[in-house]
């Protein structure tokens, strides 16, 4: 229960490298590690259910969309919306959603559990997808982005690329600072037990099911949020935003990452984008690049495979092949990994 | 016994699986100071018994009074807060938590406090005085800061009842406490359960013959699901029925 250094200065480090990107980076580079942050707010969220809490989710599109259709459906024909509203509504709306799915789907477990979150992300796909609300399978335009004013002065324009990745920095340091204060919190810590033994933890006097819940509506909230940076950083959203390949592909950044682990998270986006980015190159992979999901699929399947731990065991991995053991944290970790591996 | 000590009550108690009776029609009452075992050949119904007075299986019929209340309608989790601990037959510990980490969570079960996000769950005054004293009372102060799922079998029985203890029950339902441990172990276990007879009402449920004799005011004989007996250790030792229903001699039933 110790404060390890070593994490808090990687976080800290990761963080101050992010601030300094801009200075050497273009506009694609700003764009793209932009997006990446909002991945990683989004696979934070889902690790507050999966690696915190034990619950695996796979409907967390739904909340990403709901953020990011929140964001244009609200924002006024005649011009751009405060943000000082705009974003806590986008990212209630998408908790609001959570608190209703959370509800009904907590009653299950397993891979019923699974099923259930499946169901209600795909429901409100079709919802975007073929109803007049959702504007149908082209999407919308955000035509106004959203502005941050005070006292009738602008102080930050998120049309301004640099000023969205600072604004997303923003952001992505709060929701992972947020998180890590819960974490160790009394809240945090019974998430945990109910992790590892939920009969135990009613057996001493815990209702389960409304910790759950509230770990359920905010992680659905953080993703809202993660939606809502999308939609103002494209200016356009469309239903595949739901669609439940996004809520395997936040799955997969998590279990890469490694599991139980904030920083997994965090590592997990980059290297998921990344993987993507460099198996979609046609510069290193010619004309095969257009069969890039196959190419990221089978290293998907490589690292699974050889990092249980995922990217923020490999460290540790490292140094048990060098003194040749394996702790009891580790393998615990490895279990987990193996529970989430049958899920999709 | 007076009324007043009896701190929990079943009443009736039966449960039925489809055309099976798991539990016919038992009655039990635990009263403070007191050890009072369950004992019974497997499948007679002790599981289930301890099961439905803990909460997490409802009864088909009956009433459980916990403390003078009808607490028949509430959940396992309400039931714990309200002073009702209970351990295990087998380890349902936290494996990758350290030994003072178990105790504690089990405490901040009475301080759960969800909505203080910010505060850090060690200092919790609360929850670590409890862990502390708790683990103390079980034996297992040196033990503190080692993982739990590292611990000899013995001191994870040992860890199931600091757990329970963490949480200031006045009832206890252990399940089997002594399971798979060596003769040292359990006279340990013996030792510690002889002194925490003073302030709780305890209800044992245990398969060592020897230890129940030796440690229970009261035993209460369960077959077929339904109570035989239910007397001091020298009455029940010397009950026919017991006898019949142990030893498999059927004519000492009716004699």
């Amino acid at each position: 229960m110790k404060p390890d250094v070593s994490k808090i200065v990687f976080v800290l480090i990761a963080f101050k490298a992010l601030a300094l990107y801009p200075l050497i980076a273009g506009s694609f580079g700003i764009d793209f590690v932009t997006k990446i942050m909002v991945y990683a707010i989004f696979a934070l969220s889902l690790e507050l259910l999966v690696g915190s809490t034990g619950l695996i989710c796979f409907g967390q599109a739904a909340f990403f969309g709901i953020g990011a259709y929140a964001a244009v459906l609200l924002t006024p024909a005649e011009g751009p919306a405060s943000l000082w509203w705009l974003l806590p509504v986008g990212a209630l709306a998408a908790a609001v959603f959570a608190l209703v799915v959370g509800a009904l789907s907590l009653r299950t477990q397993g891979v019923y559990f699974i099923m259930v979150t499946l169901a209600f992300s795909q429901m409100a796909y079709y919802v975007a997808h073929d109803t007049p609300l959702g504007g149908g399978s082209d999407g919308i335009y955000l035509n106004n982005k959203p502005v941050l004013g005070w006292m009738g002065a602008p102080l930050l324009d998120l049309d301004q690329p640099l000023a969205l990745y600072g604004f997303t920095w923003a952001c992505l340091l709060t929701v992972f600072a947020m998180l890590a204060l819960l974490l160790r919190s009394r809240f945090g810590r019974a998430l945990a037990g109910i992790k590892a033994n939920e009969q135990r933890m009613r057996a001493v006097g815990f209702s389960t099911y409304p910790y759950k819940l509230a770990a359920f509506t905010l992680s659905g909230g953080i993703a809202g949020l993660a939606g809502f940076l999308f939609a103002v950083k494209d200016g356009y959203v469309n239903p595949e935003l739901f669609s439940w390949h996004f809520s395997g592909a936040v799955l997969i950044m998590i279990i890469l990452g490694g599991l139980g682990h904030l920083r997994g998270a965090l590592i997990g986006a980059f290297a998921f984008a990344l993987l993507q980015e460099f198996f979609k190159s046609e510069s290193v992979f010619g004309a095969f690049a257009k069969h890039w999901q196959l190419g990221l699929g089978l290293s998907i399947i490589a690292s699974v495979a050889l990092l249980p731990r995922g990217l923020v065991g490999l460290p540790g991995q490292w140094r048990d092949r060098l003194v040749g053991r394996t702790d009891a944290r580790g393998a615990a970790g490895a279990d987990a990994v193996d529970a989430a591996k049958v899920s999709p | 016994m007076s009324a007043e000590d009896v701190l929990l009550r079943g009443t009736e108690l039966t449960r039925r699986w489809g055309g099976l009776v798991a539990v016919d029609r038992v009655s039990i009452a635990i009263a403070r100071g007191s050890v009072h075992a369950v004992i019974g050949t497997n499948g007679a119904g002790k599981s289930t018994l301890i099961n439905m007075l803990s909460g997490e299986l409802p009864p088909s019929g009956g009433s459980v009074e916990l403390l003078g209340q009808d607490v028949t309608a509430w959940t396992q989790a309400r039931r714990a807060r309200a002073g009702l601990g209970r351990s295990y037959q087998r380890n349902t510990i936290f494996p990758d938590f350290s030994v003072f980490e178990n105790c504690r969570l089990a405490a901040q079960a009475q301080t759960q406090r969800p909505w203080a996000w910010w505060q850090s769950a060690q200092r919790c005054p609360a929850s670590t005085a409890a862990a502390r004293d708790a683990a103390g009372r079980a034996g297992l102060l040196a033990l503190l800061d080692r993982t739990a799922g590292l611990l000899s079998h013995g001191q994870k029985r040992q860890l199931e009842i600091a757990m329970c203890l963490a949480t200031a029950p006045q009832v206890l339902l252990l399940d089997e406490p002594l399971a798979g441990m060596g003769a040292e172990e359990t006279e340990r276990m013996l030792a510690l359960l002889d002194q925490l007879r003073a302030g709780h009402a305890i209800l044992l449920v245990e398969h060592d013959m020897d230890a129940v004799f030796r440690i229970a005011d009261r035993i209460t004989v369960m077959v077929n699901g339904a109570v035989i007996a239910c007397d001091t250790p020298a009455a029940v030792r010397s009950s026919p029925a017991v006898q019949a229903a142990y030893l498999g001699e059927g004519e000492a039933a009716h004699g």
